[in-house]
């Protein structure tokens, strides 16, 4: 494994942004609309609701996270898009380049870029709506780290099953998401959940992390051993996202659909 | 270690989708400085072929050893020392001249590659359109920054999947100029894969007549035709493309 041929794959990802609006606009615009959207939110519920609890650091905190993590995911769904779009599978996939060079690829280029989305979102929520990291303490850290192993998880799964099942199966991946978080917990205790929800939410690393979060808001001890299981989750999914990669594309060169991929069929 | 007199060698090659055999059985060789036609009409198994040489196509069985390097088994370091250019895998048409090659020299390991990239630029006459996306260039243009790409890492085997389909006949015959001395000067060998009778005969030192998956002829393509009874290698690629059972039979 050559770390040039990883740098090649974010070299081409920094190429296409820098010479784009398209592409540079929405990694800062969406999550800062959501900022400013739940930041006069949370204001308000803070008005209104006279129970003295801060909506800014439990709901506003959520989302920014939330945000992270859907960027993180989508940092490695647009990097692998861009070659569905440009018809470069045969170019990659007929050189040198490793899976694994690839797939790192992919990853370092999402960093990139949903660190510009994190730091646009940091200024506005601590900057313009008082937000402070410093109540969430040091587990701070530990919530962005296992919010971005899912997201490379959900990132490297996602572009796994457009893979498989062709290009107009991009349509998937966007609302994954959004599918996700009424079980995540992101605004809410899990213990609002149904039992069979909530079942689903213990598979789901985000929802030991907004747990968590809620628990130090309110005062309480934080759950760290809770957050150890999300920890370890979020490494398995990993492992398994890149299993899922790895099989999908020895089904695709031994069917032949890299190679026509544009059909979206091998037969 | 002394260099293989082979840079590509394929044995019993196989590639079959159910009861679909695309490529059957085949078993050929390409020398160092040495160019091959692979003639067949369409469907006989060229494409499939090379696919499987360029690692995006699991054969069924047999093998492919680049350079004494068994695809297989060391993927990676096969591909390395081999290129490719095909019509139907333009480059990135989003990214400049200059971008797309520096970004599959880095795919490529080429060693000093700022000096390679303006080598090639000069070679294939791309400076005025280094900055110039890959997308907007004319077919001949797309082409040739393909070749150039497909010489980057000056690759043992190079295999080119009809490389003058979409040229006109002055620009085809500065490619295959190009081509040429890739083969006599270096220390590489190319597949090459071409409708067009006239070049094969201009360029190819052998050719391979392939249809129906299998290899059917194989010789000069200067001294084939008149071999088989031919006039021509057109001749004798229309005989073989409406009948091959019948024509290998009259032929040999």
């Amino acid at each position: 494994m050559t770390f040039t041929r990883t740098s090649a794959i974010v070299l081409r990802q920094f190429y296409l942004v820098r010479g784009s609006v398209s592409r540079l606009v929405p990694m800062f615009v969406w999550v800062g609309v959501d900022m400013v959207l739940w930041g006069f939110i949370t204001r308000w519920l803070n008005t209104v609701s006279g129970s003295g609890f801060n909506f800014v650091p439990a709901m506003l905190g959520a989302v920014l996270l939330w945000d992270f993590f859907i960027r993180v995911m989508q940092g490695i769904t647009m990097a692998f898009f861009e070659d569905v779009w440009s018809r470069n599978f045969l170019n990659f996939f007929a050189s040198p380049l490793l899976i694994s060079e690839y797939l790192g690829g992919l990853v370092l280029s999402s960093i990139a870029t949903s660190s510009v989305g994190l730091t646009v979102m940091l200024l506005l929520a601590t900057g313009v709506f008082g937000l402070s990291f410093f109540v969430y303490g040091a587990l701070l850290a530990p919530y962005i780290m296992v919010l971005f192993m899912v997201g490379i998880a959900l990132g490297i799964f996602a572009v796994a099953m457009v893979l498989r099942l062709g290009p107009a199966s991009e349509w998937f991946i966007w609302p994954i998401p959004a599918v996700l978080s009424p079980f995540a917990g992101v605004f809410y205790p899990l213990a609002t959940l149904p039992v069979w929800m909530r079942a689903i939410a213990r598979l789901l690393p985000p929802s030991y992390v907004f747990e968590s979060m809620r628990a130090i808001l309110a005062g309480k001890p934080a759950h760290v051993s809770s957050l150890l299981i999300g920890a370890s989750l979020a490494v398995l999914y990993i492992l398994l996202a890149c299993w899922f990669f790895q099989g999908t594309y020895r089904h695709a060169v031994r069917t032949g659909l890299i190679a026509r991929y544009s059909a979206e069929t091998a037969s | 270690m002394p260099e293989s007199s082979s840079v590509l060698s394929i044995r019993e090659l196989c590639k079959s989708y159910g009861q679909t055999v695309a490529v059957d059985h085949i078993s050929f060789e390409v020398g160092r400085n040495e160019i091959v036609g692979l003639l067949g009409p369409n469907g006989a198994g060229k494409t499939t072929t090379i696919n499987m040489i360029l690692g995006v196509l699991e054969p069924t069985s047999g093998s492919i050893s680049i350079e004494s390097v068994d695809l297989e088994r060391q993927r990676s370091r096969a591909l390395q020392c081999t290129n490719f250019a095909a019509v139907y895998a333009p480059l990135p048409g989003n990214l400049t001249v200059y971008q797309n090659l520096r970004i599959f020299g880095m795919i490529y390991s080429v060693k000093d590659l700022s000096r390679r990239i303006e080598e090639l630029i000069e070679q294939f006459e791309l400076k005025r359109f280094r900055n110039t996306k890959a997308g907007v260039l004319s077919s001949g243009e797309q082409t040739r920054v393909s070749l150039a790409k497909a010489m980057l890492n000056r690759p043992r085997l190079l295999l080119l999947d009809e490389p003058t389909a979409s040229l006109d006949p002055s620009v085809a015959q500065e490619v295959r100029s190009q081509i040429r001395d890739f083969a006599a000067t270096g220390h590489g060998g190319v597949l090459w894969t071409s409708h067009n009778m006239y070049e094969v005969q201009e360029v190819c030192d052998r050719v391979l007549f392939l249809s129906k998956g299998k290899i059917l002829l194989q010789g000069d393509p200067r001294t084939l035709p008149r071999e088989h009874g031919k006039e021509s290698l057109e001749e004798l690629f229309i005989a073989l493309a409406r009948e091959p059972l019948m024509a290998t039979e009259r032929v040999s």
